[in-house]
């Protein structure tokens, strides 16, 4: 399979026991709705874990426990293979967790370079009189901003004046420059164009082959099979599918998470409603078709990302 | 960062020779536009508006003593407008910040005369009790998740209770004893509540306390990490809290300054009038809470400025004291009042549409 996988660097060769980070049987309930339960995740370095699911699934609430933000209270959560409970996200960012939340958590109000450095302000001069180093957080931001191919005039305006995927790619460039050791990305090409989201997934395989864990939500079974190592499906907060890139295709992937019964029902069932063109909708070989080279995804009309 | 030059040499297109890369939608906003976007602008054209218009109303107004009167008493409700202001920024009021004035002068009073200890130990421990007051407002609110107007409106009862019932338990009376003649009055009265000259006008003390702690709350909220959470915590404090930003320390922080505030303001009123009356306060809040308001700070938080509510406090001491020598009748001064007020919260919800137009 040649995708932006390639260039796999051979000190990251697979090391089972070297989790960075590690779900065991773990659980969370909010009050009475049990929302996830029994799941088992492993993050290593330097390979991109992919979770997938329906809405609902319990995606987000499984990387909130990672980052910080909820607890866990079934089962264990490990950090080089210690047993932690964070309680907040400040320490899951201390041990080089960062994570880019599915609303973003950013603050409407304050400009972009502030957005961009909250929680992590760079300083400078001694104590007393230790302030914000302005200039070089906006220097920093503008740089990691172009990078992402994102152009802003004026990172003075506040960040609620974005469009939703400027947004959004402010939120990932943060985490990408924060997270030292795992990167967790929740839906991250939700809100994106074609070339963002191509930027996006080149981040991922360069984090990847930085030595980094990362862990990529998505509805986009393309999306994920392009640069995952792992897939894990979840579905009504359980694990439906684990299993290796090795151990799966595309194909199957994309069943798992539709439901390939349920997809040609879909199919038949659309039929029958006048002025949807079923040929648009994807074929058995599309499915199994290679998938291209090129970083921006192939544009699937009826990716199941339009679904979400 | 090594992953920027990863992804940089293809994504980014090569920037036009010489110029900087804009996307070249935007046009520059013009600079009137932009300048009464920051949150200190409309305050101050109404602040110079108000001034204009006392001069001429009273012309008695123009000398410099009846300035430095101005000054004065538009610095004991700044001194409170600042650290109210910054809570403001941060999501939360703070009902209980007028009483909270008095709970610790009638501190200070009670506690060095009926011990016949230096005033300073008085002056100590109220301030240890001020910020203990605004920890326990603080602390209640981030346990609880409560509102901060609940929060605050028990403390506010309860503190007037307590200055009421403990003043008449000590001292048998409404008011506490006169301090003047206890050891380390003059020095306090130095340091709260003395005067200078200036050019032959007696100026308080307080105003220029009150400069110094603007000048300082702007540093902070604008140069430093804490301001730069004050921000954070008002305007998305569950995003602030993803983003790793100690969310109850800085609200817990905040609270605490309005108790310094609180401390600060009491020390002046015990050290200038010598005796503390234990049912003042009541409805001070208000006033500070309006000072911010009219100062351009959001209430429901993460937008204003220090400056603004220097320029609120202004407008009080001017339109309280304009009043006065224009010869009108005090009790305009709360009609006033809310209509600086209502012409203020309309300039901010204008402000903010403009701000975060899209
Ligand atoms: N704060 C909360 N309080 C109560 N229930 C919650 C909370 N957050 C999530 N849930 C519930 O947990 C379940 C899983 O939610 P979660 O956000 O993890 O889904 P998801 O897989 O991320 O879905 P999506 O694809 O729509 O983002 C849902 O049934 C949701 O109602
Ligand atoms: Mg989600």
């Amino acid at each position: 399979m040649t995708t932006t996988h390639g260039a796999v660097l051979p000190d990251t060769a697979p090391q089972q026991d070297g989790a960075l980070v590690e779900l065991r049987n773990a659980g969370k309930s909010y009050g009475n709705i049990r929302a996830l339960h029994g799941v088992d995740l492993a993050v290593h370095p330097g390979k991109v874990t992919c979770v997938l699911g329906d809405n609902g699934a319990g995606k987000s609430t499984l990387i909130k426990i990672i980052s910080g933000l909820h607890q866990h209270t079934e089962g264990e959560f490990l950090v080089d293979g210690e047993p932690v409970r964070f309680s907040t996200p400040r320490e899951a960012l201390d041990k080089g967790i960062a994570a880019v939340y599915q609303d973003l958590a950013t603050v409407p109000l304050m400009p972009v370079w502030r957005n961009f450095f909250l929680g992590s302000e760079l300083t400078k001069g001694p104590w007393p009189v230790r302030r914000l180093d302005i200039a070089r957080m906006k220097q920093t931001a503008d740089e990691e901003l172009r990078a992402m191919g994102i152009v802003l005039d004026d990172l003075e305006q506040p960040i609620g004046t974005l469009s939703g995927g400027q947004r959004q790619c402010v939120a990932i460039a943060r985490a990408v420059h924060f997270g030292a050791r795992v990167l967790i990305l929740d839906e991250p090409t939700a809100a994106l164009g074609v070339k963002q989201s191509g930027v996006v997934l080149k981040y991922i395989a360069a984090a990847r082959d930085r030595g980094l864990g990362v862990i990529f939500i998505t509805h986009n079974p393309h999306h994920a099979y392009m640069v995952g190592d792992h897939f894990s499906v979840l579905r009504l907060g359980t694990l439906e599918l684990s299993a290796d890139r090795s151990e799966v295709s595309l194909e199957e992937l994309t069943n798992h998470m539709a439901g390939g019964a349920e997809l040609a029902a879909l199919k038949h069932e659309l039929a029958q409603v006048r002025g949807v063109d079923v040929e648009e909708l994807p074929e058995e070989e599309d499915l199994t078709a290679p998938v291209k080279t090129s970083p921006a995804p192939p544009a699937y009309p009826a990716s199941p990302e339009g679904t979400s | 960062m090594s992953m920027t030059q990863h992804a940089a040499p293809a994504v980014t297109t090569p920037p036009a020779p010489g110029a900087k890369q804009t996307d070249g939608r935007t046009r520059e906003r013009p600079l009137l536009l932009r300048l009464l976007a920051r949150p200190e602008v409309g305050v101050f054209l109404g602040a110079v508006a108000v001034f204009v218009f006392f001069l001429i109303a009273a012309p008695s107004l123009r000398q410099g003593s009846s300035m430095a009167t101005v000054l004065y008493q538009a610095s004991t409700i700044g001194i409170m407008a600042l650290p109210v202001a910054l809570l403001m920024i941060g999501g939360e009021f703070d009902l209980s910040a007028g009483v909270a004035v008095i709970t610790s002068a009638l501190t200070a009073a009670m506690l060095s005369y009926q011990l016949t200890l230096n005033v300073w130990m008085g002056v100590i421990v109220a301030l240890v009790v001020s910020l203990a007051v605004g920890a326990f407002n603080g602390w209640m609110l981030v346990k609880t998740g409560l509102p901060s107007f609940l929060v605050t409106l028990g403390t506010f009862l309860i503190l007037q209770g307590i200055n009421l019932a403990v003043t008449k338990l000590v001292t048998g009376n409404v008011a506490t004893d006169d301090i003047s003649n206890m050891d380390g009055f003059d020095q306090a009265r130095a340091l709260f509540a003395s005067s200078f000259d200036v050019g032959g006008v007696q100026v308080k003390i307080t105003v220029v306390w009150w400069l110094v702690f603007a000048a300082l709350a702007t540093w902070v909220l604008l140069r430093t990490k804490y301001g730069n959470w004050i921000f954070a915590v008002g305007g998305n404090k569950d995003s602030a809290r993803a983003v790793g930003v100690p969310v109850k320390f800085t609200k817990i922080t905040l609270f605490m300054l309005v108790g310094f505030g609180a401390w600060f303001v009491g020390m002046h009123q015990l050290f200038s009038f010598n005796t503390v009356q234990s049912g003042e306060g009541v409805g001070q809040e208000l006033i500070y809470i309006a000072a911010a308001v009219i100062g351009g700070c959001l209430l429901t938080g993460g937008y204003g400025s220090a400056i603004g509510p220097v320029f609120g406090a202004f407008m009080f001491g001017m339109v309280q004291q304009g009043i006065v020598y224009a010869g009108w009748n005090p009790d305009w001064f709360k009609a006033f009042l809310g209509v600086m007020l209502l012409g203020a919260v309309l300039i901010n919800l204008w402000v903010q549409r403009t701000a975060t137009r899209r």
